[in-house]
């Protein structure tokens, strides 16, 4: 199966700050909003966004214990994400290998006829 | 792999001088050849053009043209807007001569990258956050090994 990046996904993940909050959700399952503030340098109200941004992308999900929403990570989306980067990183390595094999025929045939003209001339 | 943030950067050594693998990487009828099915394309800064991949395919826009060393353009932003910082993806091309007729060409695609936060704070997450990606990458190596 073809790893692909959705927008959703790649604006989700792109952006640091959610980067770091998803790292957190990461290291620390079902933790709450408030719990997640405390670490992050930004506010309350803007790791409350960055949830509702993660959430849509499907890499986390929410539960409610008692009175509390507490978050926890989606693996299978997160593993979509960095399968899709690898493949990124993959399709560079043959677009460059083959930058590679046209470069270096255009220069050897270059070569080669830098050789004939020189063979005519002598 | 190394991907820092959300970039990746890949590279080859080519064994072919620099000015010949300028030619290869901004010439359309070349470009054709490795990278897009059709290209259509001014290597001229600020210009727009169009690259198609079988049947999926998008504008792209010139950023830098410097030869023989620097080649960038932006690409995957939301039709109808101009590409900028923070709504696109930038691919940047770095050729190295390595002698006479070998040259390093170095690929770094980069992009989505945050658009309103102050520098300080930037600064302070790549700080903190050396080795972005890679670490991500371990906290989920390590999540996936703990679910098993």
């Amino acid at each position: 199966m073809t790893a692909q990046i959705d927008d959703e996904l790649w604006s989700a993940i792109a952006d640091p700050s959610r980067r770091r909050v998803l790292d957190l959700l990461i290291s620390n399952s079902e933790v709450s909003a408030s719990w997640l503030a405390g670490r992050v340098p930004f506010s309350r109200q803007a790791v409350s966004k960055h949830l509702v941004v993660l959430e849509r992308a499907g890499l986390i999900t929410r539960s409610k214990q008692g009175r509390e929403v507490l978050y926890q990570v989606q693996a299978d989306r997160l593993d979509q994400a960095t399968r899709a980067m690898a493949e990124l990183a993959a399709r560079w390595d043959r677009r460059l290998d083959a930058v590679k094999r046209l470069a270096e025929a255009a220069y050897a045939n270059r070569e080669d006829n830098n050789d004939r003209a020189q063979d005519r001339n002598t | 792999m190394l991907m820092q943030g959300l970039a990746i950067e890949r590279e080859v050594v080519i064994e072919a001088p620099v000015e010949v693998v300028w030619r290869t990487i901004t010439e359309p009828d070349q470009l054709s050849q490795w990278f897009a099915d059709r290209v259509e394309l001014v290597v001229e800064p600020g210009a727009h053009g169009f690259m198609r991949f079988g049947d999926q395919g998008g504008p792209v826009v010139v950023e830098t043209v410097d030869p023989p060393t620097r080649f960038s353009f932006r690409w995957n932003y939301p039709s109808g807007q101009e590409p900028v910082a923070g709504n696109s993806m930038l691919v940047e091309f770095t050729l190295t001569p390595e002698g006479p007729e070998r040259t390093r060409l170095r690929v770094v695609e980069s992009g989505h990258e945050l658009r309103d936060w102050p520098d300080a704070e930037k600064r302070r997450y790549a700080d903190e956050h050396e080795d972005g990606w890679g670490e991500y990458l371990d906290n989920l190596v390590e999540l996936l090994a703990k679910r098993r």
